[in-house]
């Protein structure tokens, strides 16, 4: 079952990459869309025995192994698949988002010669992406995760010819790698603490380590902690988070769909999925929990504000990711897995609807992606402007578009928080919500409303997509729509089925109780317990059972439901997170945010909607009623707009210190390094000393007959003076021996003269 | 009863050496002699794979002794030994020289046409030697084949190489003489000492620290020039560049290599003590060579002295690898050697294509190949990523695994070899980029055609053996390691055993500090 999910699109990407030629473009289209469909089929269905199933009480996680990989002494890993409520959601988002844009490709690559290989590329990097989220040990995870990033490389890379494609493919690569340095550094890392790097292993029990401190680089520190910020530098470089982001913009230069696919929905999201997977590790490194806050709130923040300058659509949308990447981060860090794997899914959704939807526009405007030069095209493309709206109602977090639902609960985690870092975070998020429904309808305007600014011979040829480009878009749109409302309970609910009256109970407490500096939230957990267990004893008798974990009292209790003859609802209305989830995800108690953030004042979940609305409403302003007022705006803090239309000079600061200094160090290694210093002290040297040394010899060897009589007549004055010397001094009674010096250079051009 | 394989794997080759220099023609007939010699040499070489693989099937992977051992007396007065055999260290060294030498056939097969016989002739007994000297058990007889592979190679780069090919070779020539008689002297003082020319017995002969670090020095100056290690490295990209392709097959391909199993040979077993003084000395040059290196590959002009200077990065992680003195450590360095023998031979054979075509190496005069060569993108593609040591292909198995062996020994070194990650996905792409992508702005190279039937042959099964073996590398390394295990346990024997925290350098200071003070 799990492999038919998996390794259609491998079989697809064999075909269509060996035998494209002899299938032709048409086979290669087929076979692949096919297989990613058929995988996307299967993730569903997977999807509803693993989570929709019944009986909710078991967990029907699973660990399929395939075949041994590595194998050396202690380290010893599998190629297998793990199927649980994790990679069961992300296969599901994959699959579909995959088979949307690989349909979509069809139309929109249709022009290009080498549609085939394109549609191989699609294949690999959905494979690859599938064998990262069911990875069961680390390893195979970095598989898949360099996987994504030869196919990111390949596919941003595509259209080789232009040089600023190559250029950019190369960035992304080389950009990933350094966080992949982190990332593999991380895994040595765990298996030098553990012993292994299968997940079994490493979840099984990490509490152990929670105190355990290790020596790296020299340094005694926390062991999860260094381990877990390791990991999450993985994840910086993969889902282009502050620091590491500067290729993703770049990677724009791909055709559209790879943007959709790899670049919003799928392949950026992993570092999300990583942190996730690895909630069991970062719940007991806190230090790393704040740390990824604070890079989420940032780079939410620092990618709106970039987001609101740029004219190039496809960049304003990439921004945006970042930006909606920030959020789950920020979800993350805040112990909030839940919502951050709810946003992925939504985002998945609308942001693939608004990069195709773009890209229909794109192909509309003959290639043009300017949005200085559109405009007024809102009566050609009706179809493909509904569906943008849609997606910026979902972006924007308008209800009841599934934005709404997701971006409302990561901010209500970040609040309910109640750290500093925490606050940091809400405020960031909620700036960033301003931003992104102003840029959101910035684009809109620009693109679709106004007088068309394109020359008249683009505007002629403006015109719908046709239905293969535009059906993807649907179910999309069907996904930005309903995905919010729909998985709400089971993704982020509250882990009790009763939790409005408990909820309701709480803050009745609190108002009643101690003021709203108390408000930690492990009292507000250790409350919820407290009611829970209230709620509870009604039918459980036991107080000592009840006294366990929280999952344990509500197991019973959904068991004394039943024996009560009340029918617990198995209907998506009763889902629950604890269900849900099961143990993919781990969350400590006194962490538990999630649970905390339905019991918020409702100012905190009102005022994402609020600041999104003014948002549009400034839009609205600025390029319809006023046109002329974002110029003024920008000319009255023109450094402020310098700093983010060049996207806060990360790339020019980068390229000048590393790119130019590895340069430069490069060619003083080579030059005065290898060839000055090692050869010329080294062989050179020696050449060049006993070239020297035989050229003083050979001047004896001149070849004139005087100078070998002169220097023969010298020898023989000298040798006799010495013997006469010598016999001197032995008149003399004094014993001398026969000085060397006089000896050699005396018979040394004796010795020359002959051959 | 086995059939003495080794010794036949040994003399085959001079064999058909010996027939190539019988094969007469009159004149106008030398078109049928140069072609009778190819084939000869061919299937003289193909007969030796045969054996390699052969042996490799019948390699009892249980065991870590050493298996098809050939024994008998040779010099009785001086007690030396004509001994050979294999253990899960060497046998696949063997494979690869058994390997590549025909590939190196094939390569020139077109190529070479100046003096074929006697370039046959040479890299015949450059098999010969190499197989010699991994199966060869005495010290003497190991010296012997050991420096014995250096005549055939000078020839090689002095004969048949670029422009400055006598500079060239004789670089290569000082720079492995300066070590070879070190390590003679050496060999010298080991039996001198213990009256044993024997390795097994060798490994088993305890000796004290001060005498084992000065024949440690003298060893290492021998195994670090064939390595190379910085900083003796630069005879390397000059031997490169001036040699013909199958010289810099071969010479990427094994010679590299026996630096390597030198001091998994001699080194480890025969002089634990000193191995570990010396590790922090190791470990250091290993690190420096990866960044310096890689560095300086980033700036070449020359694909060929580009993947020369990529090879010094990675036999940094060998010599990390075996110097961490862990079992993933020393597995990841032999598979590293095995892949980067395959992958870098691969990579100059890629060089050596377009080279034929236009008889340039300079990265410049290329540009946009994959337009009118897919077939050599897509192969060069597999050799760019093996190297760059993507999960999947055989580089990643290796430099992780020697990554994942260092990290117990110390993170501080592994932290600043992991750079190399990014460092070789640099250089690489890079030249990737500017070869095979872009923009066709060389109208010659432009024009040139993709890869023939005889390149297909030969790049085809190493693309796929880098990617088989990078999937199920168990197939090799079951083999392995039960002989890297007993190193290892022999090893940890003559010392204390390392626990994760010990293992850092700071342990191993610690560890000496005791030492000291303890004697």
């Amino acid at each position: 079952m799990e492999m038919l999910a998996v390794f259609p699109p491998l079989l697809a990407f064999l075909v269509a990459g060996l035998f494209g030629r002899q299938i032709g473009d048409k086979g290669c289209q087929f076979i692949t869309c096919a297989a990613v469909i058929m995988a996307a089929l299967t993730s569903v269905t997977l999807f509803s025995s693993v989570i929709l199933n019944p009986d909710v009480m078991t967990d029907h996680s699973y660990t399929t192994v395939l075949a041994r990989w590595i194998e050396s002494g202690s380290f010893k890993v599998d190629w297998s698949l793990r199927i649980d409520q994790l990679s069961v959601v992300m296969m599901c988002v994959i699959n579909i988002v995959s088979a949307c844009v690989h349909v979509y490709s069809i139309g929109y690559m249709s022009h290009d010669p080498a549609k085939g290989r394109f549609m191989a590329y699609l294949s690999l990097f959905t494979f690859a992406m599938l064998m990262l989220v069911t990875s069961n040990n680390l390893l195979q995870l970095f598989f898949g995760w360099e996987g994504v990033g030869l196919a990111s490389y390949l596919l941003i890379g595509f259209w080789s010819h232009k040089e600023s494609a190559n250029a950019a493919a190369q960035k992304a690569f080389i950009v990933n790698r350094v966080g992949d340095f982190g990332l593999a550094l991380g895994v040595m890392g765990i298996f030098a603490l553990f012993g292994s790097i299968t997940f079994d292993d490493i979840f099984s029990d990490p509490s152990q380590y929670a105190e355990t401190m290790m020596n790296f680089l020299g340094y005694k520190v926390h062991a999860l902690t260094t381990i877990c910020l390791l990991l999450f530098m993985g994840a910086v470089g993969k889902s282009a988070q502050l620091g590491l982001h500067t290729w993703l913009p770049d990677a724009m230069e791909g055709p559209t769909p790879v943007s959709a696919l790899i670049h919003a929905a799928t392949m950026v999201t992993a570092g999300v999925f990583l942190v996730a997977r690895f909630s069991p590790l970062f719940e007991y490194a806190p230090f790393a929990l704040s740390v990824v806050t604070l890079v989420g709130a940032l780079t939410a923040f620092v990618a709106a504000t970039i987001g609101m300058t740029q004219f190039d659509i496809k960049r304003v949308i990439a921004y945006s990711t970042m930006s909606q990447l920030g959020y789950m981060f920020f979800a993350l860090g805040v112990s909030a897995y839940g919502a951050a794997m709810f946003h992925l899914m939504t985002h998945a959704f609308f942001k693939a609807l608004l990069f195709l939807g773009a890209g229909s526009v794109i192909h509309a405007m003959s290639d043009e992606q300017d949005m200085r030069n559109m405009g007024g095209i809102k009566d050609e493309i009706p179809m493909t402007y509904a569906l943008m709206w849609i997606g910026a109602l979902a972006l924007a977090g308008i209800p009841p578009f599934a934005g709404y639902y997701s971006k409302d609960i990561i901010l209500e985690a970040a609040w309910a928080d109640q750290s500093g870092i925490g606050h940091f975070a809400f405020w960031m998020g909620i700036a960033a919500a301003f931003m992104t429904a102003f840029y959101s309808w910035r684009l809109l305007f620009m693109t679709f409303h106004g007088k068309p600014r394109a020359s008249a011979e683009v505007m002629d040829h403006v015109h719908e997509s046709p239905f293969v480009m535009i059906g993807p878009l649907v179910v999309l749109a069907a996904g930005a729509i309903f995905a919010g409302h729909l998985f709400y309970g089971g993704f982020v609910g509250s882990a009790y089925e009763h939790h409005s009256e408990i909820h309701e109970a709480v803050r009745a407490g609190m108002e009643h109780g101690s003021g709203p500096e108390e408000e930690k939230p492990a009292d507000l957990t250790e409350s919820l317990k407290q009611d829970a267990k209230a709620f509870d004893v009604t039918h459980e008798p036991e107080p000592e059972e009840a006294d366990s974990e929280t999952a344990e009292i509500l197991k019973q209790s959904v068991q004394k439901q039943r024996e009560g003859g009340r029918p617990f609802d198995t209907g998506i209305n009763a889902w629950s997170r604890q269900f849900f989830w099961q143990n993919a995800i781990f969350v400590r108690e006194q962490n538990d945010t999630l649970e905390a953030a339905h019991g918020v004042p409702s100012w905190v979940k009102l005022m994402p909607l609020i600041v999104g609305v003014l948002g549009i409403a400034l839009a609205y302003l600025g390029y319809i009623v006023q046109p002329g007022l974002p110029a003024a705006i920008a000319a009255s803090v023109r450094p402020v707009y310098q700093l983010f239309f060049n996207k806060w000079y990360f790339d020019q600061i980068y390229d000048s210190l590393f790119v130019r200094n590895a340069m430069r160090l490069g060619r003083v290694f080579w030059r005065f390094g290898d060839k000055e210093f090692i050869d010329g002290l080294g062989p050179d040297g020696f050449a060049w000393l006993s070239r020297k040394t035989a050229g003083c010899f050979s001047r004896f060897q001149s070849g004139f007959v005087y100078q070998y009589a002169f220097v023969m007549m010298i020898a023989v004055v000298a040798m006799i003076s010495w013997m006469v010397f010598r016999v001197e001094p032995a008149l003399g009674n004094k014993p001398v021996d026969p000085p060397a010096a006089i000896v050699a250079p005396a018979n040394q051009p004796m010795e020359e003269m002959q051959p | 009863m086995m059939p003495p394989i080794l010794s036949i794997m040994i003399i085959l080759p001079l064999v058909c050496a010996c027939m190539i220099t019988l094969v007469r023609g009159e004149t106008g007939d030398e078109p049928i002699v140069e072609k009778n010699v190819k084939h000869i040499a061919l299937f003289g070489s193909l007969f030796v794979l045969a054996f390699a693989l052969f042996m490799i099937a019948n390699f009892d992977k249980s065991s870590a002794d050493f298996q098809f051992v050939e024994k008998f007396s040779w010099f009785t007065l001086a007690g030396l030994n004509y001994h050979l055999g294999v253990d899960g260290i060497s046998v696949y060294f063997i494979l690869l020289s058994a390997l590549l030498t025909p590939v190196c056939i094939l390569a020139s097969w077109n190529s070479v046409h100046m003096r074929i016989r006697e370039y046959m002739i040479a890299f015949l007994v450059l098999e010969s030697l190499m197989i010699g000297t991994f199966s060869a058990l005495d010290t003497v007889l190991f010296y012997v084949f050991f420096e014995g592979v250096l005549i055939p190679m000078f020839l090689i780069i002095g004969v048949w190489g670029g422009p400055r090919r006598i500079y060239a070779s004789f670089k290569f020539f000082l720079f492995t003489l300066l070590g070879s008689v070190l390590m003679l002297i050496a060999l010298l003082a080991l039996y001198v000492k213990t009256g044993t020319t024997d390795i097994p017995t060798l490994m088993h002969a305890t000796t004290d620290l001060e005498f084992q670090r000065w024949i440690w020095l003298a060893f290492f100056a021998s195994f670090a020039v064939k390595m190379p290690m910085w900083p003796v490295h630069t005879w390397l990209p000059d031997a490169h560049v001036e040699a013909p392709t199958a010289g810099s097959v071969i010479l990427a391909g094994v010679l590299l290599k026996m630096g390597g199993y030198g001091f998994l040979r001699f080194s480890l077993p025969i002089l634990p003590l000193a191995s570990m003084y010396f590790a922090p000395l190791v470990l250091t040059l290993s690190v420096i060579a990866i960044i310096y290196t890689s560095l300086v590959a980033l700036v070449q002009e020359d694909m060929k002295k580009l993947i020369a200077y990529s090879s010094v990065a990675h036999m940094g992680f060998v010599t990390l690898g075996i110097f961490s003195f862990t079992q993933q450590g020393i597995d990841g360095a032999i598979f590293q050697m095995l892949s980067h023998g395959i992958i870098s031979a691969a990579l100059f054979l890629c060089v050596g294509v377009v080279y034929d075509r236009l008889h340039t190496r300079e990265i410049s005069r290329y540009g946009g190949l994959v337009k009118n060569m897919p077939n050599y993108a897509t192969v060069f593609m597999v050799f760019m990523l093996g190297s760059v040591g993507l999960p999947g292909t055989t580089g990643f198995v290796g430099e992780f695994l020697t990554l994942v062996g260092t990290f117990q020994a110390s993170t501080t070194f592994t932290a600043l070899a992991a750079t190399g990650l990014v460092l070789g996905a640099a250089y690489m792409l890079l030249l990737y980029r500017k070869v095979v992508f872009g923009p066709q702005v060389n109208q010659d190279a432009a024009e040139m055609q993709d890869l023939s039937r005889m390149e297909k042959i030969i790049l085809i099964p190493l693309a796929v053996a880098v990617i088989y073996y990078g999937i199920f590398p168990a197939a090799i390394t079951d083999k392995i390691t039960p002989s890297t295990q007993e190193l290892v346990d022999h090893y940890r024997l003559s010392h204390q055993p390392l626990s994760f925290n010990e293992a850092s350098l700071d342990g191993l200071r610690d560890h000496k500090q005791k030492e000291a003070e303890g004697s």
